[in-house]
């Protein structure tokens, strides 16, 4: 140790862990524990995607060994390729891509008018409107799934991508609204006081002031939004059932049934259909923490 | 919130300015589209459901009002206590396991450490992995002969589980399946572990509170509100799942995965029985409902808000 006490040479007799030596010595202990636990939890976290990998990149028939191999041998690129031919996955991306699209574009745009007028604009009925939106948030989806399937066979709108899409431009989620707004209340008043003073509506204020400040928060709705859509399940399922308009995740999920299963295959689509929000997260991940904090979405 | 608010209430004048004519009408056009799409489909909907749990629809077939016929059914329904007993099941165990793993990630993820970014990413990717590959990929790690899950319990000498077609460890199969999606909720905690202020750690520090009296006096109590926000949001959704059940067991084995949701998917969407499904749907409402709104009753008990800052 290199911290030998200095009042050893003076004769002074003083226990081996005291004093400042000690508490850097613990600290050392300290996050060496704390590595070694993240590490080991970290590992545990990663291990379902790294046999995810594994397994796409096996030849078929080497991915049933027992103990697991960990390591594909021979490694078969060319399981991403035939996956692409086995099922339709590039019109599955498509449309799925034009879902995704579309509904996030209706959520930034609409949730956040909705928003700024509930964080900026004052009017008669705002906090009743404003709970009103909150309790919608306990609203279990399963409640309104029936008649919203009997509204839309009604419009006709069944196989086309308008149920997963147009609700999104009617506010945006309250979920969504929820977090924007938080967000546009820490935005200091003097800067719409001022462009008031200056003249500015409402609808200026909205988009010169408040709209270029709220970048992270956007950014984080948008990162919400997207991964909702790419991912969701439910929805696609009721509304699409003939096969061309089928999104990644109803298109995976056919994969199996259709053709047995073909375990290397199937995680070679699967890998192709978590990669872009891995991408996505990767760029974006500084807004995305920045945003939940300063949303107040902690809950403080 | 406060300050602002506050300043602007003070302001606020009784006579009906021209200025206030303006920001109500504003105000309302804003919020128009959200307001839209409420009625539409949201509380439409939500009146719809009681309309039509009062009949017998079949999409196809013209509905007759059956009274109270589809309630008095699913008390009569086996199946109705089957997939409240398993939903309950996961809820119950699954909830607080998962809650309880989301902190100490958090407080972990949390640590001032060199690389701490890294790790962080990888206890949130797999809850950035969409539920159906997640599902097909958990399909597969459970796989009785090739899996991993029965590889690591020979690592320990353990006997192989059938995870997903032993009625007793398909449930416990969902719930493990679970923990590997605490980065959601992780993120959360996060952040409102690095909104604590420091002064109020070295305040304690100074009255030499150590390093579990500092955890048990400052972080937990300031954390709650967030652990409320997530057991609150985390509790509704644990009462819906459906997706890996759907995906890995079709709610079998002998019905010990029939999730409450994806029973009322079969009733409605394959057998199209959009009255008993909505006499399901409210159901299913009222529980969540009555346990909501018990959590809050009982939440100024244990969550403590700094300053009664939140509205």
């Amino acid at each position: 140790m290199t911290g030998t006490p200095r009042s050893l040479s003076t004769g002074v007799i003083v226990p081996a862990f005291s004093g400042h030596t000690s508490r850097r010595l613990r600290h050392t202990i300290g996050s060496g524990v704390a590595y070694l636990v993240l590490t080991v939890c970290g590992l545990g976290m990663a291990v379902p995607f790294i046999w995810l990998l594994s397994t796409s990149l096996k030849l078929e028939g080497t991915e049933f060994t027992f103990p697991p191999q960990w390591l594909p041998r021979p490694i078969r690129w060319q399981n991403y390729a035939d996956a692409l031919q086995v099922v339709p996955y590039l019109s599955y991306a498509r449309n799925t891509l034009i879902i995704t699209v579309a509904a996030t574009a209706g959520t930034l745009i609409t949730a956040s008018l909705t928003a700024f007028a509930f964080a900026r604009i004052r009017f008669p009925g705002r906090s009743v409107l404003f709970m009103l939106l909150l309790s919608t948030l306990m609203l279990p989806d399963a409640v309104t799934l029936v008649p919203k399937y009997i509204l839309f066979s009604r419009l006709h709108w069944i196989n086309t991508y308008l149920p997963l899409t147009v609700p999104a431009w009617f506010g945006g989620g309250a979920f969504n609204v929820f977090l924007l707004r938080q967000f546009f209340m820490t935005i200091p008043h003097d800067l719409d006081e001022a462009a008031r003073i200056d003249g500015a509506s409402n609808a200026q204020v909205y988009w010169n002031v408040v709209l270029p400040l709220a970048v992270p928060a956007l950014t984080t709705v948008a990162i919400f939004s997207i991964m909702a859509n790419w991912n969701d399940f439910l929805y696609p399922l009721i509304y699409l059932n003939q096969q061309k308009y089928f999104t990644l995740a109803l298109g995976l999920q056919f994969f199996q049934s259709q053709y047995g299963t073909q375990w290397t295959l199937m995680m070679a689509a699967s890998v192709m259909m978590i990669l872009p929000m891995i991408l996505l997260f990767f760029f974006a991940q500084r807004y995305f923490i920045q945003g939940i904090q300063l949303t107040g979405l902690a809950g403080r | 919130m406060s300050e602002s608010t506050l300043l602007v209430r003070g302001r606020r004048s009784h006579a009906w300015s021209a200025a206030r004519w303006r920001d109500t009408r504003d105000g309302y056009f804003f919020i128009l589209p959200w307001l839209l799409g409420f009625v539409i489909w949201t509380a439409g909907p939500m009146i719809a459901s009681v309309i039509i749990s009062f009949t017998d629809w079949r999409i196809v077939t013209t509905p007759h009002f059956v009274g109270l016929a589809n309630f008095a059914a699913l008390l009569q329904d086996p199946r109705i206590r089957i997939a409240l007993f398993n939903t309950a099941y996961y809820v119950i165990l699954g909830v607080p396991t998962h809650l309880i793993l989301a902190l100490v990630s958090a407080l972990l993820l949390n640590l001032r450490l060199r690389g701490i970014a890294v790790y962080r990413t990888l206890f949130y990717l797999p809850f950035i992995t969409p539920l159906v590959a997640n599902a097909l990929l958990w399909l597969w790690i459970f796989n009785t002969d090739f899996g991993l899950a029965n590889w690591l319990l020979t690592l320990f000498h353990l006997p192989s589980v059938d995870w997903l077609q032993d009625p007793r460890a398909v449930k416990n199969a969902f719930i493990i399946m679970s923990w590997w999606t605490v980065g959601g909720q992780m993120v959360i905690l996060l952040a409102g572990l690095q909104g604590i202020p420091q002064h109020l750690y070295e305040a304690a520090g100074i009255d030499g509170a150590g390093r579990w009296a500092r955890f048990r006096h400052v972080t937990l109590p300031l954390l709650t509100p967030s652990l409320f926000f997530n057991l609150t949001l985390a509790m509704i959704g644990a009462f819906q799942v459906f997706v890996q059940a759907y995906v890995m067991t079709s709610g079998g084995p002998e019905d010990a995965s029939l999730f409450y949701v994806l029973y009322l998917y079969r009733v409605a969407f394959q057998n199209f029985d959009m009255g008993y499904a909505s006499a399901m749907a409210w159901l299913l409402f009222v529980i969540i409902l009555i346990i909501t709104l018990i959590q809050f009753r009982f939440a100024n008990r244990w969550v403590y808000y700094e300053a009664e800052l939140k509205g």
